[in-house]
């Protein structure tokens, strides 16, 4: 019987792994083989790689980007296509597992030989995509604000790095007068470098941090750290967590009675598409630091919020990594049509210095770290569940991934 | 000392949590050895039934409601999964792990068709926001309403198996199949039986939960391994080493969280359960009888 119940405890240990067999949903053509020199092109159609999280603990964050970008795709394709051509999306299931993204990453790039992938939420699958891309000269277009200190060739970041984030969101608590701060994430990549950065910032600028702590990705049991807060009493929150921990953690913060008027938490996770799953009544009040929000009020935002609207459902919401996709998508297709080609390092020579007016405000690709420079907005969530801007740059920030402009910052 | 005192009450909170997400399991995996790896699945149905009853009951009272409804819709899925493919597997644990694995990624698949893949939430009523302060503790009510719950599950679960005749005929076929088959006690029917309480009280469970953590179909997941875990700590099938096996566990927990991390207690958890294990692999409590198997 012992033997039994380990193998119960290998079998669910495992459980997440095998879902790579079971979840993936290809649905472009079986034919492979690009026609020609261009990578993706077959005959009169591009066919473009979409890679999310659509199972698993991601998949509450990942499915809507996926739609943002669909949606992006069927505007590319309704205003002429690229070359053209018109874009066909290969669809596959990253399963919320870091090896799974890197085998479909792969499998995209040389099987069904698309022209460039759109995809990635956490730290850890772009972490993991990264080396497949260099390796087989493939093209990643990863939408989601993220710790910064990485810069491939092969791949364009279009949400923000730290400083037009993390370090906004940490002068805005300073110009508060909220200077002891209590670090709390998700304990992977994103959140031990986010917090890395935040502590060679507090300690430049006179802010304390009180404590800093983990918890597994997926942990549900909060009661032992909102413990830890009330203790410290700290004068705010970082919050790193990631997925549904988000949930546990402000419904238990809410239950010892903790209101964000005491002690409020900043979150850079947490966007619109969150707030919903979390139940809106466990985070009114709560700030975000992101660089769009469904409320930003540009001509192209309510151009885009309509867009979404008619094609999934008026009750729909957009955030800021939906933006970020749908951002993503239009400007490839700017970039290939501009190079007038797909080959990856024309369309990366095409890209630098490229301008879009995106939802969030004008964007521009930064061609030494292909990243774009964004605008960094504070917001407070309202009682309808939306965000509303409290805060902004006066100006899109330069992206700077490596915090080279940051005396305090040394690596 | 407050600390230490909030500490107890968290850790007997987490503990509360741990034995009724492992009540059910104590049912299908103590008594009938069944690893049913969709017992998870059936605690987020549960969590949904809640989703889906708040918007016909009413804020203040769908929880209490859904308690009783989700017991019968889990349950339900319990019966049919016994009858469709558990039975025709007895005495093939890896089959049937293997086997109810997949009917797990399947009910996870079919809960992301029906409400989606983002979370949804349930409103707490308003009974259950915020807490009692007590000598320096913070209570929530939401922890205070679990352990009540799961009180008085164990309560039930306890005047059902000492004095139902359906109980003790459960209790007979556990004990020895064959002889309680030769006695007269239709065996396929108390297995039934037994597989729609275990599964019910997973539903329950998942209504409680409701009030602690997110609700999405991959709710099931977070919990399974941990219940799992109470269970062959307590020993199979022993409901008071299961009750023992969770506040241990919860307390442990909470108190090396509190001096050190959360992955860090997780490891003290599982390093104490292995060690626990070589020492005692039959778990706390074990089961005497005369039975030669």
């Amino acid at each position: 019987m012992a033997l039994l119940c380990v193998l119960a405890l290998v079998a669910s240990a495992c459980g997440k792994k095998a879902t790579t067999s079971t979840g993936a949903t290809p649905t472009g053509t079986a034919s492979g083989g690009g026609s020609g020199a261009m990578p993706g092109v077959v005959g009169a159609i591009i066919k473009v790689g979409d890679l999310h999280s659509l199972s698993g603990t991601m998949a509450i964050s990942e499915v809507a980007v996926k739609n943002a970008e669909l949606l992006a795709i069927d505007e590319v394709n309704a205003a002429g296509g690229v070359l053209g051509k018109q874009l066909q999306v290969v669809t596959q299931d990253g399963a919320s597992d870091w090896p799974t993204f890197a085998e479909k990453a792969k499998q995209l790039i040389t099987v069904d030989k698309v022209a460039t992938v759109f995809g990635g939420w956490t730290s850890a699958s772009r972490k993991a995509m990264l080396p497949v891309f260099e390796q087989y000269k493939g093209l990643l277009w990863y939408p989601v604000q993220y710790e910064g200190l990485e810069s491939s060739p092969d791949i364009y970041y279009t949400g923000a790095t730290t400083n037009q984030q993390i370090i906004p969101g940490l002068e805005y608590l300073k110009a508060q007068g909220k200077t002891k701060l209590f670090l709390l994430g998700s304990d992977y990549v994103f959140p031990r470098t986010a917090n890395k950065e935040i502590k060679a910032y507090a300690a430049a600028n006179g802010m304390t941090i009180v404590d800093e702590q983990y918890t597994p990705l997926g942990s549900t049991e909060f009661g032992t750290l909102v413990n830890k807060i009330a203790a410290d009493k700290p004068d705010a929150v970082f919050n790193t967590l990631n997925g549904d921990s988000n949930v546990a953690f402000f419904k238990q913060l809410k239950g010892a009675g903790i209101t964000p008027q005491q002690m409020p938490v900043l979150s850079v996770s947490i966007a619109e598409q969150e707030v919903a799953g979390i139940g809106i009544q466990n985070v009114v009040g709560q700030l975000t630091a992101w660089n769009y929000y469904q409320t930003t009020s540009t001509p192209e935002n309510a151009k885009f919020v309509a867009a979404y609207k008619a094609k999934y459902g008026a009750d729909q919401t957009v955030d800021d990594p939906m933006e970020a996709g749908y951002t993503a998508v239009h400007l490839w297709a700017m970039a290939a049509n501009k190079a007038g080609t797909t080959d990856v390092a024309a369309v990366r020579a095409a890209a630098a210095g490229l301008t879009y007016a995106a939802p969030e405000g004008t964007v521009t690709i930064d061609g030494a770290t292909q990243h774009l420079y964004k605008t960094a907005r504070i917001g407070v969530i309202q009682p309808d569940g939306l965000i509303k801007e409290v805060s902004s740059s006066p100006q899109p920030i330069k992206p700077d991934p490596y915090l080279k402009s940051y005396p305090w910052w040394k690596g | 000392m407050g600390n230490l005192l909030s500490q107890l009450f968290t850790g007997l909170g987490i503990g509360a949590t741990l034995l009724l997400i492992a009540l059910g399991l104590t049912f299908t995996f103590g008594q009938m050895n069944v690893i049913n790896m969709a017992h998870g699945e059936f605690i987020m149905a549960g969590a949904y039934t809640a989703y889906m009853l708040q918007g016909s009951f009413g804020r203040e009272t769908s929880l209490l409601v859904s308690l009783p409804v989700a017991f019968v819709i889990a349950g339900a899925l319990g019966v049919a999964l016994e009858t469709v493919l558990i039975r025709r597997m007895y005495g093939r644990p890896l089959d049937t792990l293997l086997v109810t694995w997949g009917v797990s990624l399947m009910l996870q698949q079919l809960a992301r068709d029906l409400f989606g893949a983002a979370n949804v939430q349930v409103l707490s009523p308003s009974w259950l926001v915020g807490g009692v302060h007590v000598a320096g503790v913070d209570m929530p009510y939401a922890r205070l309403f679990i352990m009540a719950l799961v009180a008085a599950a164990v309560a039930g679960i306890w005047v059902y198996m000492a004095y139902l005749p359906q109980g003790r005929r459960m209790r007979a076929v556990m004990q020895n199949r064959q002889l309680a088959a030769c006695s007269g006690i239709p065996t396929a029917r108390v297995d039934r039986r037994t597989f729609f309480i275990g599964s019910g009280l997973a539903g329950v469970a998942g209504v409680a939960l409701t009030q602690l953590g997110s609700i999405g179909p991959t709710l099931g997941t977070n919990y399974i391994v941990d219940a799992f875990l109470v269970v062959v700590v307590g020993g199979l099938g022993q409901i008071r080493g299961a009750i023992i096996a969770a506040i241990a566990l919860g307390v442990l927990d909470a108190y090396v969280e509190w001096g050190t991390s959360a992955s860090f207690a997780k490891v003290v958890v599982f390093v104490a359960i292995v060690a626990f294990l070589q020492a005692r692999p039959q778990g706390l409590f074990v089961l005497k009888t005369r039975a030669l198997t």
